[in-house]
């Protein structure tokens, strides 16, 4: 179409952008047309956006929730590996467990402060509690399990100084009350570990809504494996035996959650999981927790082979937090992965005679 | 708590014991023209700072570029050719012919649509291209993602059924945010933008940028609202395209323009938000759109992702159970 001369000096019309070919899951929509397999019954989606800009808007969250993310699961397994020793009588593993998870609780609620828009304002977070907030839900569990595991740890920073804190009267409720802190801890430690999966679950970001279903497993099997593989790194074989077993189930159980996920996720949304630097850190979490999982098996009963399996099974964490969160924020900036799967779920339930819950009407 | 999704009155959901009527907004965007006086209006009423640089975006006429913190209204502006045309027109026929829900007797739609073959389809100026242009604003959703995400409770439900920002309870937290199917909402930058009021005082101090670090969003004029007056966008529209009113009657003059716009021929109108059984229970801004929602930057189904959280609840507390467990047996399951 020309309507004037000048219109030879406009630029060409950008191609539309078609499906990425390439790395993508066992395909569950692959692109054919020679006959050679079934055609899927909806047909693909034509994208068009406006100007190429995001519809949905990436959380303005930055590194440090993404660090939080796994200094919150670090500090929820080792609670629980606190607690595991405090009952077995293996007295280092309760010790370093105890002020392992108090350290990483400590630094993962200075990141989230840090992290708000206003920090000085982080107690506005306690104003009210609202089960469909997860956000809400998780402050409180983060400030349930801290007083346990705050009470706990300083129990033993107590008896580590030899009794020179300055307690006074206080120092009999400390030892009284440790045994049932380091147990509350316990109580939370769960919840705090896998209510961030539900946090961004919860979102309307395209990777991490599509990933809700298995992202708590993820997310436990990471925080089970990373607390396993701190506690291999400070304490010694002789105690660590459970942590080894936690360590291997772990690695297992994220392996095989991920790739769940990864299946039973629409695979336009489940893209940005494998490609660019979220892709990367996924491949090489994967690739650090299995050789931690295995250092774990093979070297374990060593001193220095259960450290060094225990620092790759406590990067592979690290990877996997950040990749799925990088993820996440990918998929939001990139209108497309907002736009296929949602008009491919909205002419499937067409498809399937649902024409009532469509938000664009006729009239 | 009330509903997590579906059709249902969000004022009494939210607790309100006096019922005033749902406001809202009817954005026909058929006779927008693109002068964004509601931007302006937006602007100066609600003191919200300049956002960007004044930068072109080179991309259309529209240099906003999208909702955020600091622009509550956006004037979208689109241009297509025949092609695209013809393509919207299908589209929006294919939707009529769905047989869409609709209030009142059915007996209006059978003629309109036997009508349709032989109406005048020529557009009123050109059939060789076309400009949309639409004003786009926060859509005060039936279940407001923003809302029920928000950890402090800084965003409320107005007794207009509204979704309104305390900006002195909120502390940046973000998750709003994400949580806005639409990409409304957004978290203000601490105003690290550049404001000359003349040419001499281009690099003076720059005025202080109010409510940063908070998030911000079209409250609907709610200060407006609670004075009877109009919101200053639709007082604003010269061509009555954003009208405001109570959400029935907004609903019902869209579901009437559009299909009188279908008896003319254009069936490339459609309704946007009109729909109680969609992802997000039925907006408060109602919009008349002339192509496929993607093309003006709005989702094509979007679900107020709250819908699944007891789904998402119960799966974590599997979780949760399955991490005790490992811990369990790997204390228990004897010496390794």
């Amino acid at each position: 179409m020309t309507l004037s001369e000048f219109d030879s000096f406009r630029p060409s019309e950008p191609v539309r952008r078609r499906r990425r070919e390439g790395k993508r899951g066992p395909g569950r929509r692959p692109a054919n047309g020679d006959g050679s397999r079934e055609m899927p019954m909806v047909p693909e989606q034509e994208f068009s956006s406006y100007y190429g800009r995001p519809v949905v808007k990436a959380a303005p969250w930055g590194n440090d929730v993404a660090a939080y993310l796994f200094l919150g699961g670090v500090a929820a397994g080792s609670a629980l590996l606190g607690l595991g020793g405090q009952l077995s009588g293996r007295p280092t593993l309760r010790r370093n467990a105890r002020l392992s998870a108090l350290a990483a609780v400590s630094a993962g609620t200075v990141a989230l402060v840090k992290d708000l828009g206003r920090p000085e304002r982080f107690l506005h977070m306690l104003r009210t509690f609202k089960v469909t907030s997860p956000m809400s839900v998780g402050s409180w569990i983060l400030s349930a399990f801290s007083a346990g595991a705050g009470v706990s740890a300083v129990a033993e920073i107590d008896r580590m100084s030899g009794s020179r804190l300055p307690l006074g009267p206080l120092r009999n409720v400390l030892r009284a009350v440790e045994g049932p802190a380091g147990f509350e801890a316990a109580v939370f430690a769960g919840p705090l570990a896998a209510y961030t999966a539900v946090l961004l679950g919860d979102t309307a970001t395209p990777t991490w809504n599509a990933a809700h279903e298995e992202l708590p497993f993820v997310f436990v099997s990471s925080a089970a494996l990373a607390s396993a593989g701190l506690a291999m790194v400070t304490t010694p074989v002789r105690e660590t035996g459970p942590a080894r077993k936690l360590a291997v189930l772990g690695v297992l159980g994220e392996v095989a959650a991920m790739k769940v996920m990864e299946q039973r996720m629409d695979p336009v949304a489940a893209e940005p999981l494998h490609q660019g630097k979220a892709g990367a850190m996924l491949k090489w979490s994967e690739r650090l927790a299995v050789a931690g999982g295995l250092g774990t098996l093979l070297g374990g009963r060593h001193r220095g082979a259960a450290a060094v399996s225990g620092l790759a099974l406590l990067t592979a964490s690290a990877l996997t937090r950040f990749g799925v969160f990088e993820a996440g924020l990918a998929s939001a900036r990139d209108p497309r992965y907002t736009i296929e799967p949602q008009k491919t779920r909205l002419a499937a339930r067409r498809a399937a005679g649902i024409t009532d819950d469509a938000i664009t009407t006729g009239g | 708590m009330g509903q997590l999704s579906g059709p249902t009155d969000p004022t009494a959901d939210a607790h309100w014991e006096h019922s005033h009527p749902r406001k809202g907004f009817f954005t026909d965007t058929s006779i927008c023209i693109g002068c964004k006086a509601c931007e302006v209006a937006c602007k100066e009423w609600n003191h919200n700072p300049q956002d960007g640089n004044l930068e072109l975006l080179g991309s259309s006429y529209d240099n906003t570029g999208a909702l955020g913190a600091s622009t509550w209204r956006h004037v979208a502006f689109i241009e297509q050719g025949q092609e695209r045309i013809v393509e919207a027109r299908e589209s929006g026929r294919a939707l009529v012919s769905l047989g869409m829900p609709r209030i009142g007797p059915p007996a209006t739609a059978s003629p309109a649509a036997t009508d349709l073959a032989e109406a005048e389809t020529t557009p009123p100026d050109t059939a060789d291209f076309r400009w949309l242009m639409s004003s786009d604003v926060c859509k005060h959703c039936t279940h407001a993602g923003c809302l029920d995400v928000c950890p402090t409770g800084a965003l409320f439900r107005t007794e207009f059924g509204t979704v309104v920002v305390q900006d002195d309870v909120c502390n940046g937290c973000g998750t709003c945010v994400a949580g806005c199917p639409f990409g409304v909402i957004e978290r203000r930058a601490d105003g690290s933008v550049k404001v000359a009021t003349s040419r001499n005082d281009q690099h003076a101090k720059h005025p202080a940028v109010p409510n940063a670090g908070i998030a911000q969003k079209c409250t609907l004029c709610y200060d407006r609202l609670v004075a009877d007056e109009t919101p200053a966008c639709a007082k604003a529209c010269p061509t009555t395209s954003i009208k405001f009113g109570d959400h029935d009657d907004m609903v019902e003059t869209a579901r009437e323009r559009v299909s009188s716009l279908h008896a003319q021929g254009l069936t490339e109108a459609r309704l946007y938000g009109a729909n109680e059984n969609d992802g997000v229970g039925g907006t408060g801004s109602v919009f008349l759109l002339l192509d496929e929602p993607e093309v003006y930057g709005l989702p094509p189904d979007p679900r107020v992702p709250t819908a699944d959280l007891p789904q998402m609840y119960r799966r974590a507390g599997m979780a949760v159970a399955g991490m005790a467990a490992a811990v369990a047996v790997a204390f228990l399951g004897g010496r390794a």
